[in-house]
């Protein structure tokens, strides 16, 4: 956010660098039970992003001073490869990861019916392959497919997506370079039955108006983007069915 | 945010706080978009080129700045650079614990820094020494010393007379020194939800009973500049935009009264 650049975001005919309009998403491909070990996994492709989430648990919380006597803990770590990014990244958690693990940690325990599992805890593992903006709502997006997948009881999906400022216009899920050059970024995750905020961050530079258009566009795409997300699971059942009826 | 030692708040006292909301009051007296008294000692540690003590009803923090020449990151080199990080001090509260910076205080840090960082408050393009090679790093370094909620409206406060008050030693590196170039005043104001309430400036008891927490940074222009939502609980659109509202006003109270 926020370095300047001769690049032109959006030309003349309102289009932006890869040829999206303003409240258009990227391209985006959902599957379940991409790894075996893991009690859920998802796998998310969301633009460039390339991301991987495994669920364990509900199982007892470790070290024992994190069990909570009246509730699951979820405990998500958000990590990136070292090759995801295009100047090699330092293996392990830095600031940065730890903030949005815990960001992730929170909108998720939101949805999963943490007080059926008392003591446990329940661990989601996102690992970013390959980072195009926007993996933290990539990842939280999946995490919450994967923790479905993995059959854990909650009470909504989480669903995520991003919008921001770019040359003056308001425009949904940013890109690399409007990330980059662009002038505000507004991460958001909804629960969609009711449409409350589980997650919201933001910086850069927004008026209140802006705000709304923004908030208006997010709601609108998380509706496609959680079908998706249906599909995705829809698809894993419709697979076990159709093995059982071949039986 | 951290919970007290037992991590419980008697029922009593938690019946009592919500009842008394349902009547607009809190615990302590104050209206829901209330603020604590606020008190800021500018060159609190004048060794320091900036510092600042400020209270926050009983939340005490020190906010010390050190500007050293240093080499600019790559992809920013006509810019100088701006690191912010606090410590929680086991004084300060008794879960508190000597180490190396847990999840809680990086959340804290980097949503004070966001605030500082997204509206361009210090003219960082101005702190170059020479490009690509040596510019002025700000280190901006807080200690919470004694804890009773709201750090991160304690810590900006914090930060914001701090940052005002600094003078870039630039005798060190052959020119004048300079007060460090101030453009606006960011103010981050944190709310949590208790039921159905937004209360701003949560004490100690009010984020142990809260569901959710918000903090918005505005600037004088009612721009936001920064947004984090944080702990497990929901938060609707018309929250979200009630807690913006709530932060241009107090911010721009806060503003007037502390930062004319």
């Amino acid at each position: 956010m926020g370095t300047t650049s001769d690049i032109k975001l959006i030309n003349e005919d309102g289009l932006r660098l890869d040829g999206r309009s303003a409240d258009e998403l990227r391209p985006m491909k959902i599957e379940t039970d991409v790894l075996a070990r893991a009690d859920g996994s998802a796998y998310i492709e969301w633009g460039g992003n390339k991301i991987l989430v495994a669920v364990y648990g509900p199982r007892e919380a470790f070290p024992k001073h994190t069990q909570d006597i009246d509730k699951a803990v979820v405990k998500a770590r958000y990590n990136m490869a070292a090759f995801s990014v295009d100047e090699r990244k330092r293996p392990g958690p830095d600031r940065r990861s730890m903030e949005i693990s815990k960001v992730i940690s929170e909108a998720l325990s939101s949805a999963v019916m943490v007080n059926q599992f008392p003591r446990a805890e329940i661990d989601v593992y996102i690992e970013v392959l390959q980072a195009d903006a926007g993996t933290r709502i990539a990842g939280l997006t999946a995490s919450s497919v994967a923790l479905a997948a993995a059959g854990i009881p909650m009470k909504d999906m989480v669903v995520g997506c991003t919008a921001g400022k770019v040359e003056g216009q308001v425009v949904l899920d940013l890109s690399k370079e409007e990330d980059n050059f662009g002038q505000a970024d507004l991460p958001m995750a909804v629960l969609p039955k009711s449409g409350n905020v589980v997650l919201l961050q933001m910086d850069g530079d927004l008026s209140v108006d802006e705000f709304e258009k923004a908030t208006s566009m997010i709601l609108e795409a998380t509706k496609k983007i959680h079908k998706i997300q249906r599909d995705a699971l829809a698809g894993k059942y419709k697979a076990i069915a159709l093995e059982r009826s071949g039986e | 945010m951290p919970r007290d030692e037992a991590g419980i708040l008697s029922e009593i006292k938690r019946d009592f706080i919500i009842r008394r909301l349902k009547e607009g009051k809190r615990g302590d007296g104050r209206k829901p978009d209330e603020y604590r008294e606020i008190s800021i000692t500018p060159n609190y540690v004048p060794r320091s080129p900036g510092s600042a003590m400020v209270c926050l009803g009983k939340t005490k923090v020190v906010a010390g700045i050190k500007v050293e020449a240093g080499e600019p990151f790559p992809d920013t080199p006509n810019q100088g650079v701006l690191t912010t990080n606090v410590e929680l001090l086991p004084m300060a509260f008794p879960t508190f614990e000597a180490g190396p910076p847990n999840d809680t205080s990086i959340e804290i840090a980097r949503v004070v820094d966001r605030g500082i960082r997204e509206s361009k408050m210090i003219d960082i393009e101005s702190l170059v020494i020479e490009p690509a090679k040596k510019v002025w790093i700000v280190f901006v370094d807080i200690d919470v010393i004694d804890f009773d909620g709201n750090l991160i409206d304690a810590c900006t406060l914090g930060v914001l007379a701090a940052l005002k008050s600094t003078i870039v030693p630039g005798s060190k590196e052959g020119g004048k020194d300079f007060p460090l170039p101030i453009r606006n005043t960011p103010v981050a104001v944190t709310m949590v939800k208790i039921g159905d309430t937004l209360v701003a400036d949560p004490d100690l008891e009010e984020e142990q009973l809260s569901s959710a927490r918000i903090t918005v940074s505005t600037t004088e222009d009612g721009h936001i500049r920064a947004m984090q939502k944080g702990d497990v609980g929901e938060l609707s659109i018309e929250e979200i935009r009630k807690a913006i509202n709530m932060s241009s006003n107090l911010g721009k109270a806060i503003r007037e009264k502390y930062f004319k």
